[in-house]
């Protein structure tokens, strides 16, 4: 029987039995991960998966057996993924985005964060004259919800509470998360719309800027500018340069759409979102930092001046952390 | 090229399947001709992906209110929900994706249950940045739509809202108007969704059908075939006729067996029945293709030259 079987078959027969196998090695690292394959498997992984790319190869040119030709592109594709994919565990990656990628993400869009900055201070000192010069300005730029009650026509006594109100009738955790969720929300927007081509981030930012001024002139009109200093910058530090590095990842993205230099559109884009990414993740940790001292630290903390010292401290850090000059090699492979 | 009538409808390598065929050479040089997934397909996907999220949310959340009713805790039950739902919601719209296209399949469960999985466009390694950076996309193509779709503005804010979703139109509906079919996310991430299904290794039909053969010939009959008959068909058809002989449906066969004969002249013998015929057919003709192919003489189908 065997010289009457087709060559293409007794090829099949011959190399079936790598194939299977390495089909059993893919099954079990995409169920479980790279350590749950012992060493041995490890190492026979690679191999097998060349020899499995040869066999397609031959397939390819010698057989004609179509369903042959479909596993072996699947399973060489699979092989494929996993071999050539990424294996850095996850704490070296966690390691590696702190200590590197992170600042260095940071540093590298120093631009953007400047004009992020400068339009947020653009939105606050209009929204501040303005205010100033004509309360009724105030709704224009706060919405109802997040006024609460603090508009131009709340008394002083009124305006002192809200700054050292202790919200007893809330779980602070609660305030917390929320503050938390709510600003990332806002951070991840502002990144999103920076494909649009940096206009609605650039708006965001602006508007963003409108709110704190705004706020400002009305407490500032009642003699409660140290005060009110306190009560927003003891989380605000973090939290409006979190918006502002969150803005500045948007603009890298629009910019690289709209000015895609010498590479593709789409390459350029690829690339700044890669990285402004990065950067965005250093961005939730910030606001998750925010989100606590917002939530839990200015509730619990009621002294101004201990609440400056605790914002000029995050401050230092912030800055210290994302763009000191730091020693060691160049950034660990990120993957 | 016009076809006649009565042609066997292809089955591999149909123009609207080819579309979506991409390069991708492995270093080794093989080219692995990755399939792009359909839109239709990620669509599922992602809304199997909300449903497993929402349906996670509410019972996470009647957990919680058991166990606060257990413990007697009812005036914080309000408060824990709202955590749940606050925090909860967020990961799961945001860490679901990330955490499940890490792991080494690199697909959440709706895009598992498709068959489908992310890899970088260039072809080399899914990073976790590339990751991050493509489902916090979603918040432009999911969430914003959403917000605008919900808000009840009159008026003035009604006109706004119609134009915030005019804008937000162009981010869902993304892909359908690139070729790659990417999605904004794809786009900033430098990634794409590629079918990657798990196929099991089916038996030859050369082996089953030689089998069969060995015990037809055992019984004093068999097939020989003329060089001309042989010559009818070209590496397409040989490809139908292996899926009918997978198939085994009496009815298919016999009607594939009627037009095989027609076709080649062959006069049905005495006790010859459509499945010994097609499988002998079946060797003959892959016998006859697979040695033209070992000269580099592929025939793609029966139009083509011998």
């Amino acid at each position: 029987m065997a010289e009457l079987r087709l060559k293409s078959v007794r090829f099949r027969a011959e190399r079936e039995a790598d194939w299977l196998r390495l089909e059993a090695l893919v099954d079990k690292a995409e169920r479980g991960s790279a350590a749950s394959l012992t060493d041995e498997e490890l190492l026979a992984m690679p191999v097998l998966y060349r020899a499995s790319l040869s066999s397609l190869s031959v397939a390819r040119a010698t057989s004609l057996d179509g369903a042959l030709i479909d596993y072996l592109e699947s399973l060489c594709a699979r092989a494929y993924f996993f071999v050539y994919g990424a294996r850095t565990r996850a704490l070296d990656r966690i390691r590696g985005f702190f200590a590197n990628d992170w600042p260095a993400a940071a540093k590298a869009a120093w631009r953007e964060t400047v004009a992020s900055a400068a339009l947020t201070a653009l939105g606050a000192i209009s929204a501040y004259l303005l205010v100033m010069r004509d309360p009724e300005w105030f709704s224009t730029f706060v919405p109802g919800g997040l006024a609460e009650g603090r508009g131009p026509d709340a008394s002083t006594a009124a305006l002192r509470a809200t700054l050292f109100d202790t919200h007893h009738d809330q779980l602070l955790s609660v305030l917390a998360t929320f503050l938390f969720t709510h600003n990332a929300g806002v951070a991840l927007l502002a990144f999103a719309l920076g494909f649009a081509f940096c206009v609605p981030t650039a708006c965001l930012m602006v508007v963003n800027g409108c709110v704190l001024g705004a706020f400002l002139a009305v407490f500032i009109q009642h003699g409660l500018g140290v005060e009110v200093g306190g009560w927003l910058m003891i989380h605000g530090v973090t939290e409006l340069f979190a918006t502002m590095l969150a803005g500045a990842a948007g603009f890298r993205i629009g910019w690289a759409l709209a000015f895609p230099g010498e590479r593709t559109r789409v390459e350029a884009v690829g690339a700044a979102g890669r990285q402004a990414a990065v950067l965005m993740g250093g961005v939730l940790c910030m606001l998750f930092c925010a989100g606590l001292l917002e939530g839990v630290g200015r509730q619990v903390i009621q002294s101004t001046a201990i609440r400056y010292v605790v914002a000029a401290t995050s401050g230092v850090i912030w800055l210290t952390y994302l763009y000191a000059p730091r020693g060691g090699g160049p950034a660990l492979a990120r993957g | 090229m016009a076809r006649p009538p009565n042609a066997w409808t292809p089955a591999v390598g149909e123009p609207a399947e080819d579309r979506l065929v991409r390069e991708l050479v492995t270093p080794e040089g093989v080219d692995l001709r990755v399939r792009l997934a359909e839109t239709s397909e990620r669509a599922a996907a992602f809304l199997l992906d909300a449903a497993i999220i929402i349906v996670g949310l509410i019972v996470l959340t009647f957990a919680a209110i058991a166990a606060l009713v257990g413990t007697g805790g009812n005036e914080v039950s309000g408060q824990v929900v709202a955590v749940i739902w606050l925090l909860g919601a967020f990961l799961a719209r945001n860490a679901y994706f990330i955490f499940f296209e890490l792991t080494p399949r690199a697909a959440t469960p709706g895009k598992r249950a498709l068959g489908l999985r992310v890899a970088a466009r260039n072809g080399g390694r899914l990073t976790a940045d590339a990751i991050f950076a493509r489902n916090a996309m979603r918040e432009l193509e999911v969430f914003v739509p959403l917000t605008f779709l919900i808000s009840q503005g009159s008026q003035v804010d009604a006109w706004l809202d119609l134009l915030g979703i005019a804008w937000c139109s162009i981010f869902v509906f993304f892909p359908l108007f690139n070729r790659d079919r990417l999605r904004v996310g794809d786009m900033v991430a430098g990634t794409w969704v590629v079918k990657a299904p798990r196929r099991k290794l089916m038996a030859d039909v050369a082996e089953t059908a030689l089998a069969g053969q060995v015990a037809f010939a055992g019984r004093g009959a068999a097939f020989v075939f003329t060089q001309a008959q042989v010559d009818a068909y070209g590496a397409k058809e040989l490809h139908v006729l292996e899926d009918v002989l997978r198939r085994t449906e009496a009815r298919t066969i016999a009607a594939v067996a009627e037009r095989i004969r027609a076709k080649i002249g062959w006069l049905r013998g005495e006790s010859e029945s459509d499945y010994a015929f097609l499988d002998a057919y079946y060797l003959a003709l892959r016998g006859r293709l697979e040695s033209r192919l070992l000269f580099g003489r592929r025939r793609r189908d029966k139009f083509d030259k011998p």
